[in-house]
């Protein structure tokens, strides 16, 4: 849908070549550009023009380094700014209190009870923790059912509020058992409301009050566009946030809202939501985030997330690979096969910039039965096949058919996507570790 | 957004609540320092532009609207002796009303076959909600309602849409979680049939329109209604969130393309947010706009009007 911001600031200094400074001129011409493609991210307007009235400071003057491009340069620049002004490191939850009480808020439908179980599961599986979940959504129908049923699903505590309709009384009586059967930690689900809302507003305020919590988390919907700033502000003003969640990432929003929430709200985004399973939370890389809201794409993401489960150098290796256009089908089926432990391939590809080439990749989607299919037709492949898919004829289709129980249709769609994906993936950016 | 009831009036009001620009806002930022000898007062120009990419039209709608302005104010003949306020004004409600104005309209539902209804959109946006309002409407007027609950996924979704259904004493055609959406709407549509039904309101799972597969199962939803009765789904409405930025357009695009949408509803109006996306939505995919969503309860319903809709946003 959009250019990408590196091609427009390459436009901009196709001239510049020869000179030895970041001249005024040239940097105001890239910041238009910036200007723009922060707007089209969603990022507010008023922290664009904070954001490009830094930039230029920094900016202007500097000495063109050899090394790289004065588009690069200023691209430099640019997204160290965001990288720091999204927060600088990754921040972990306060868990230093027994138990600890985790308030998740923010409007109707941007996913707090997903985000609740979510969390649980994050904290029992990565930090060992006891966690109690606490409904106190009792205005959405069948809110506390959602919650209970994410809890039963997998495995988590979730305090059963019987007949009490009083999200007030449930939260006391839960925070109450939480301390009596020794919880490390209890989250509490409360219920969506607009920030208009004055009535609910005091509801959430005196929730608060009554429970005391350690972490008050807004969770926000990441396509949200200009409105993130009015909501989270005052959210912000009638309670003490101590973060954000940004939920949904695995679309193709740039998510620009995230610059805004960290802003406004003063304090880091600490977790996103990256689908719909209860396992698909991460935590928050401002780093990441940043080349996203850009448009520069995110190949670091995608090599964690497959090293979490596979060998970190074999991911290496395999990205080196992918960039270097050495990727063959046995490649394939092996990352196929790590992949089925993963979860889909379309989501492992999301993390992939959705800007340029890359774009048409991350819409290849594999579903799971398929990726055994898939394996069954490399399989039946000789290595020189395998090697060189190029040598695949008609006779050769035949027989890898037979061989893997499929047809002629699937190999040439096979072949097609492999062509196509490695035509894709010439050019993508290099790794960085 | 007709306004003949008290009720509706009332419902209005939430709505115009700081749209676009209040009045007040584009007088004393655009005012009368429109035009100044030297042409249009390029600082009001663009706290228009500005005032505009607040309500999320996105810079390049902002941009071609701010030129229409330009244009208007300095062609003197075509001004007709109007103040700079009035014509800046008109010539941003015409704007807005053409932009909003799609050529299409979903077909006609053949004769006596009940009219099927599906209610698509990304998670959250208030689909299993709108579904319910619509529902509550249509029985309201006396036609014979069925919900079919074809989210199957998320958890506790057959819940909600079946409190929903209880509340408005409406049947709910469902099956077990996890089980196929698609099998849920055949049994609908044949229990319509049946029953004689005036109308089916089918509320789906959110999903993100990257996710090919389950934008490929709205595909075979559609598949399955269409066996079952001749045109069905008649209408599919994406239900859109006021609070989305840009990335709405991508949405529109994607359900579009797999599940044939014909109308927009827009929800969460009674917010802060302007949901200003829908100006480049209807201008590139010609899909009209045909609900506001303005709270949670059943009567928080609208009906869409282009003019009603440019001049709240553009007066205030
Ligand atoms: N304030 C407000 N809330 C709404 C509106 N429409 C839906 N909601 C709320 O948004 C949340 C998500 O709605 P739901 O219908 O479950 O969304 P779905 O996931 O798309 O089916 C619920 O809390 C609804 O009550 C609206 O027009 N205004
Ligand atoms: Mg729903």
């Amino acid at each position: 849908m959009f250019d990408s911001l590196s091609d427009r600031i390459q436009r901009v200094f196709k001239e510049l070549r020869g000179e030895g400074h970041l001249t005024e001129f040239h940097v105001d011409q890239a910041l238009k550009e910036i200007r723009t493609a922060l707007l089209e991210a969603d990022v507010h307007l008023d922290v664009v023009k904070e954001f490009t009235g830094t930039v230029r400071e920094k900016a202007v003057g500097q000495e063109v380094l050899t090394a790289l491009s004065p588009a690069q340069q200023v691209l430099k620049v640019v997204q160290a700014e965001l990288t720091s002004l999204l927060g600088g490191a990754a921040q972990p939850l306060n868990l230093k209190r027994r138990p600890t009480v985790v308030l998740l808020v923010g409007l109707q439908g941007s996913g707090k009870t997903t985000t609740a179980a979510k969390l649980a599961l994050h904290l029992k599986r990565n930090l060992n923790k006891q966690v109690l979940l606490v409904p106190a959504d009792t205005f959405r129908p069948a809110a506390t059912e959602q919650l209970r049923t994410l809890a039963k699903e997998n495995a988590l505590m979730c305090f059963d509020p019987k007949t009490e309709t009083k999200a007030l009384n449930r939260v006391r009586a839960a925070v109450k058992d939480a301390k009596l059967f020794g919880y490390d930690v209890a989250i509490v689900d409360t219920a969506g409301r607009m920030h208009v809302d004055d009535e609910l507003m005091d509801e959430v305020a005196e929730i608060k009050s009554l429970a005391d919590p350690d972490e008050i988390l807004f969770v926000a919907d990441s396509m949200t566009g200009q409105d993130a700033v009015n909501s989270a502000k005052a959210f912000s003003n009638r309670l003490p946030l101590t973060g954000v969640i940004l939920t949904k990432t695995d679309g193709d929003a740039r998510g620009g809202a995230a610059l805004s929430l960290a802003r406004v709200v003063g304090k880091p985004v600490k977790f996103i939501g990256v689908g719909e399973k209860v396992k698909d939370l991460e935590v928050f890389h401002p780093d990441r985030a940043a080349s996203r809201i850009l448009g520069l794409g995110d190949v670091l993401t995608l090599i964690e997330k497959v090293s979490q489960e596979t060998d970190r150098k074999q991911a290496l290796q395999m990205a080196e690979k992918l960039r270097k256009n050495e990727f063959t089908l046995l490649d394939l089926r092996d990352q196929m096969r790590q992949m089925r432990k993963l979860g889909s391939f379309s989501s492992l590809l999301g993390h992939l910039p959705k800007v340029g080439p890359l774009k048409e990749l991350s819409n290849i989607d594999i579903p799971e039965d398929a990726t055994k299919r898939l394996e069954a037709m490399i399989d039946s492949m000789t290595p020189a096949e395998r090697e060189d898919p190029r040598i695949i004829d008609g006779s050769r289709k035949k027989r890898i058919a037979l061989g893997s129980g499929t047809t002629v249709p699937e190999i040439n769609q096979l072949l097609r996507q492999f062509g196509t994906m490695k035509k894709m993936m010439k050019g993508a950016p290099r790794m960085r570790f | 957004m007709s306004t003949d009831t008290p009720q509706k009036k009332g419902l209005l009001a939430k709505l115009k609540r700081g749209l676009f620009m209040t009045h007040t806002e584009l007088i004393s930022r655009v005012g009368g320092a429109i035009k100044t000898k030297l042409g249009p007062d390029p600082r009001a120009l663009e706290a228009l532009e500005e005032a505009l990419i607040a309500a999320d039209v996105g810079p390049a709608t902002a941009l071609e609207l701010v030129s229409a302005v330009k244009a208007a104010v300095k062609d003197e003949a075509g001004r007709k002796g109007q103040e700079d306020i009035d014509l800046v004004k008109n010539v941003l409600k015409a704007e807005i009303e053409r932009r909003l104005t799609a050529s299409t309209s979903p077909p006609a539902v053949p004769a006596g076959v009940p009219k099927v209804l599906l209610m698509v959109g990304v998670n959250g946006t208030g689909k299993t909600t709108t579904t319910a309002k619509l529902a509550a409407r249509a029985s309201q007027s006396g036609q014979t309602v069925l919900l079919a609950a074809a989210d199957t996924f998320r958890a506790a979704a057959i819940d909600q849409l079946q409190v929903w259904g209880d509340r408005l004493g409406i049947t709910v055609i469902k099956h077990r979680p996890g089980a196929d959406p698609a099998a849920v709407v055949h049994d609908a549509c044949t229990a319509a049939r049946n029953r004689k039904a005036d109308c089916v309101f089918v509320d789906t799972a959110g999903r993100l329109q990257t996710k090919t597969n389950l934008m490929e199962e709205l595909a075979k939803i559609r598949r399955i209604a269409g066996r079952e009765i001749p045109g069905a789904p008649h209408e599919v409405l994406l239900v859109l969130d006021a609070v989305i930025g840009l990335n709405g357009l991508s949405q529109a695009r994607e359900f579009t393309k797999s599940a044939g949408v014909t109308g927009l509803v827009l929800t969460k109006m009674d917010g802060t947010a302007k949901g200003g996306v829908i100006l480049a939505i209807v201008r590139e995919l010609q899909i009209p706009v045909k609900y506001i969503g303005v709270g949670e309860t059943v009567e928080d319903l609208l009906d869409f009007d282009a003019r009603a809709f440019a001049e709240a946003v553009v007066d205030g």
